[in-house]
């Protein structure tokens, strides 16, 4: 035991340094939300046009909820074309993207809508209370609703056109 | 002591009260009742700082929902089960005290008691070794001591 002291200390800071060089691997974005599985909460916000848009209406479809602000730069600018694209391609499809403006002014909210000619419908979310209802704690965030309104799946950053179809393509094939 | 004891019950009755009090008012709920909440729960769009502390508009959404809920008559353990239910235990300032964070509470008074054992054994270590005892002077060493402290002016 005597000679294995000076040792000891030196080799209690191995699984100190090992924990410390694992935490640093991880992406501290990368949060497990704890809503998938879960029945999506159901919301009615207003669109930019002032006509209510509630969520509830959408069930039965494939729902593609997009969270997205004007001033999220340059993700929401690098997804926004991408969403419109795919949305253009699945419509038809039963399948609907919802956009939620969040933090933003009508305005800017406005000019980004006209920039990127969305025409999916979007609503701004006055408040935070349907952001904050469904976890998000950045832009742009992206989930994946079912047919049965249960979230199926969760997209931080960017949406890429792969990722919006596999995703989908999923939920299509299951039955309504 | 019994000003004491009086004043503990008449805050029991008047917290009693108060649970049961039901719907209130938004603006009858104060700062301190919110900060409560607010202070144990991460802003999302921050680094270190709790909803309490942050500037961010995120944050003030997140005061004005924890004001509102407690309005509604949510008690604040309710309030913060609320947003754990949304965000995961992720939105907890302080790990909870179960399962794997529940090390982070164990470790370090662990790793203090393991530390003030080790030095209580080598402090006992120490006292009970022997002082060292002084070589003895012989009678050469004594005279030259003598004649080199004379030579000094």
């Amino acid at each position: 035991v005597k000679g294995a002291w000076p040792w000891l200390v030196p080799l209690s800071a191995v699984p100190v340094l090992a924990l410390l060089a694992y935490g640093f691997h991880l992406n501290p974005r990368d949060v497990a939300s704890p809503l998938i599985g879960r029945p999506a909460a159901v919301f009615t916000l207003n669109t930019f046009d002032g006509q209510p848009l509630s969520l509830a209406d959408q069930r039965g479809k494939v729902i593609v909820l997009n969270f997205w602000a004007s001033w999220c730069q340059p993700a929401c600018y690098d997804e926004a074309p991408v969403l419109e694209r795919s949305w253009r391609a699945y419509r038809d499809r039963d399948v609907v993207v919802v956009g939620v403006d969040i933090q933003d002014t009508v305005e800017a909210g406005r000019k980004f809508i006209a920039d990127f000619s969305l025409s999916f419908p979007n609503a701004r979310d006055v408040g935070g209370k349907t952001s904050i209802d469904y976890g998000v704690y950045g832009v742009p965030e992206t989930f994946f609703i079912d047919r049965k309104g249960v979230i199926r799946a969760k997209h931080v950053g960017a949406l890429t056109e792969e990722a919006f179809r596999i995703q989908v393509e999923r939920l299509l094939g299951e039955p309504a | 002591m019994a000003q004491a004891a009086v004043a503990l019950v008449f805050w029991l009755v008047a917290s009693v009260a108060a649970a049961a009090e039901g719907p209130r008012d938004v603006g009858q709920v104060s700062d301190a009742d919110v900060n409560v909440v607010a202070s144990q729960l991460r802003c999302v769009v921050c680094q270190s700082l709790s909803v309490a502390d942050s500037p961010s508009e995120m944050a003030a959404q997140m005061r004005q929902l924890v004001r509102e809920r407690l309005a509604a008559g949510e008690t604040p353990d309710q309030v913060v089960r609320y947003f754990v239910e949304k965000y995961g235990d992720w939105i907890l300032l302080a790990p909870p005290r179960r399962g794997f964070t529940l090390l982070v509470w164990l470790l370090p008074p662990v790793a203090v008691l393991l530390g003030l054992a080790v030095a209580v054994r080598r402090v006992r270590a120490w006292t009970r070794r022997p002082a060292p005892i002084a070589e003895p002077v012989d009678a050469a060493m004594r005279e030259r001591i003598r004649t080199e402290l004379e030579a000094e002016p």
